[in-house]
């Protein structure tokens, strides 16, 4: 089993900065050991070839037949599947656990490829709320716009929206990296946790609001900060971060980094419970 | 949670009765308990059309109490005579269900006075009067709604609707939308969300006159414009009051004779998607809602927080 108790030593991602929060009390931290590996299975995951490439046309379909149909495809190991005519259905491509390129022609409605962990998707279309919701691991780019809550709750993996979202992109974040091309609306970063948002155009109002931790940058102009939401130094670590992130991405070519804003959570409210009323109101 | 959908065909006319069932169907999830139209048609102009109802409709899932039909004749009775009192003359009538009934009606005076003194027969109540707007409301999904009307040869501009989940008021008609935006002809108003501060405003503008028809906070809206345009205001204006004078979380539509707006509150909590072309303006909850008239890839959006945006025809 691996270690449960939090080392001295540093692990790399502690180290890079990915997250700075100080676990005290029965909190606990479980890094996955390569070593361990046979030792985590998910259930419904299946060895698929990348190579094994198929189409499907779920313009007739309900959401639930459209991802048995591509639960099926997947047992049958093809690593590539192309789903036509979405026309911005609900839930397609949600609950997929294991390592798979998933191309949509068309757009999604609300959910789209939720509680994944592990594929690559694109869509080349635009997302209703709640895209990538809860997602562990993998990437989704979305060529379009999306709407609101976009990437709410998501654990690790990136999300890559080209043109702008609405309201409460990366709320209740825990992990991972969300990248939004255009503008985004009000409340980004709402209640975040961890994991990075990087922002290239304007956000509304309240970014960052009651944030624990996680790290937001900004490229356009702020609406407003939220509670407990500061601005930090951007340092040189940063700026090379962003400028890799973003090749990665292919988002942003030429963008001057170096100008962003960066939004990180100023901590006053972590302990709000143990504050006495007239300082509650201090940290408010 | 309930469901809204709009859409405005600029500079041509188009079959926006069957358009709208479409797009209301297919938001058939968020809420089937009742289902409304706010269609504005092609007309010559000449006449008021007066939609108006003198009952409920006591299907099953109704809150509202059975009465006999015979009460509702009465009520028909006493509207007809009032009219001739008011010196309307009904051009022509259609009594489309016992308790629904279409007229055309001559009428050039106070509409206030007209619309006070036709409601003040109890249990009449008048969803709709204008030149071009006709309200449409009833219980069920969007295509029982429109089947029962034959809503789906109105041709027209634009129209805005609305399926209902109701959570705070009844399951009747009128506390149904769209409500129609009393006592102005040809506006009309749909919801999606919750007001917090209803009652206060309610008392506010009751003082200065204005009516309610039921306890649904949706309603506010309708008479919040209202009343703002009656003081002066453009439609434009009182939307952009409505942000700050308006608590809560909303997302709602207002249609004019020429024009279609929509207002989106600063929490951006209700959900809205928008498709913009220069002959074709489509809006709705969900993306599903445009997909039933523009099944093709388009380019939608969501408006964001504090957003208000009005479309000429």
């Amino acid at each position: 089993m691996a270690n449960l108790k939090t080392s001295e030593k540093k692990t790399k991602a502690q180290s890079m900065g990915l997250h700075t929060e100080v676990l005290t009390g029965k909190t606990q931290q479980k890094f996955f050991n390569p070593d361990e590996a046979e030792n985590f299975y998910y259930f419904g995951t299946h060895d698929v070839d990348f190579n094994k490439r198929t189409e499907i046309d779920v313009k007739d379909m309900e959401c639930k037949e459209a991802n048995r149909k591509i639960d099926e495809l997947m047992s049958e190991g093809y690593g590539t599947i192309v789903i036509k005519n979405p026309q911005g259905k609900h839930s397609l491509g949600v609950g997929i656990l294991n390592k798979l390129n998933l191309i949509f022609e068309g757009s999604l409605g609300y959910f789209g490829c939720g509680s994944m962990d592990g594929p690559i998707v694109r869509i080349n279309g635009r997302v209703g709320w709640s895209c990538g919701e809860n997602m562990m691991a993998g990437k989704i780019v979305i060529e379009k716009n999306a709407g609101s809550c976009f990437g709410a709750a998501i654990r690790g993996g990136d999300l890559i929206c080209k043109g702008s979202v609405g309201a409460r992109t990366g709320i209740d974040q825990k992990g991972g990296t969300i990248i939004i091309g255009g503008d985004a609306g009000a409340f980004t970063g709402f209640m975040m946790q961890r994991g990075r948002i990087i922002i290239l155009g304007d956000v509304g109002i309240n970014l960052g609001d009651s944030m624990y931790d996680g790290t937001i940058f900004i490229g356009g102009k702020i609406g407003s900060f939220g509670s407990d939401a500061v601005e930090a130094e951007l340092t040189e670590s940063d700026i090379g971060w962003l400028k890799r992130k973003l090749k990665v991405a292919e988002i942003g070519d030429n963008f001057d980094v170096s100008k962003m804003t960066k939004v990180v959570a100023g901590k006053k409210l972590w302990n709000y419970d143990a504050l006495e009323p007239t300082e509650k109101k201090g940290a408010i | 949670m309930c469901g809204i959908a709009g859409l405005i065909h600029r500079g041509k006319s188009s079959n926006v009765g069957q358009e709208l069932q479409g797009m209301l169907q297919a938001l058939k999830h968020r809420g089937e308990d009742s289902t409304g139209y706010a269609l504005y048609g092609d007309t010559d102009g000449q006449n008021f059309i007066m939609r108006f109802k003198v009952g409920e409709n006591v299907a099953e899932g109704s809150s509202s109490i059975k009465e006999d039909i015979s009460v509702y004749d009465e009520r028909k009775k006493t509207v007809d005579r009032y009219l001739s009192d008011l010196g309307a003359r009904i051009v022509k009538e259609e009594r489309i269900l016992p308790y629904s009934l279409r007229y055309e009606v001559k009428y050039d005076k106070d509409l206030m006075e007209f619309s006070q003194r036709i409601e003040s027969v109890p249990g009449v109540e008048i969803l709709s009067m204008g030149k071009s707007l006709e309200v449409i409301k009833d219980l069920g999904n969007a295509k029982a709604v429109c089947d029962r009307y034959n809503l789906d040869k109105v041709v027209g501009t634009h129209a805005i609707g609305h399926a209902r989940m109701a959570t705070e008021s009844g399951v009747d008609i009128k506390s149904a939308h769209p409500f129609w935006g009393y006592p102005f002809s040809d506006v009309s108003v749909v919801h999606n969300g919750q007001l917090t501060n209803y009652w206060n405003n309610r008392r506010v503008l009751e003082n200065k006159g204005m009516r309610f028809m039921s306890e649904c906070d949706s309603e506010l809206i309708a008479v919040y414009l209202a009343e703002k345009m009656r003081s002066g205001a453009t439609l434009e204006e009182g939307m952009r009051d409505s942000l700050a004078g308006l608590d809560g979380v909303f997302t709602y539509f207002v249609a004019t004779k020429d024009s279609l707006g929509m207002a989106k509150d600063t929490m951006a909590a209700k959900p809205l998607v928008l498709y913009e072309s220069d002959d074709l303006v489509a809006m709705g909850s969900e993306e599903i809602a445009i997909r039933s008239v523009l099944p093709q890839e388009i380019e939608t959006y969501d408006p964001f927080d504090g957003e208000v945006k009005v479309w000429q025809i």
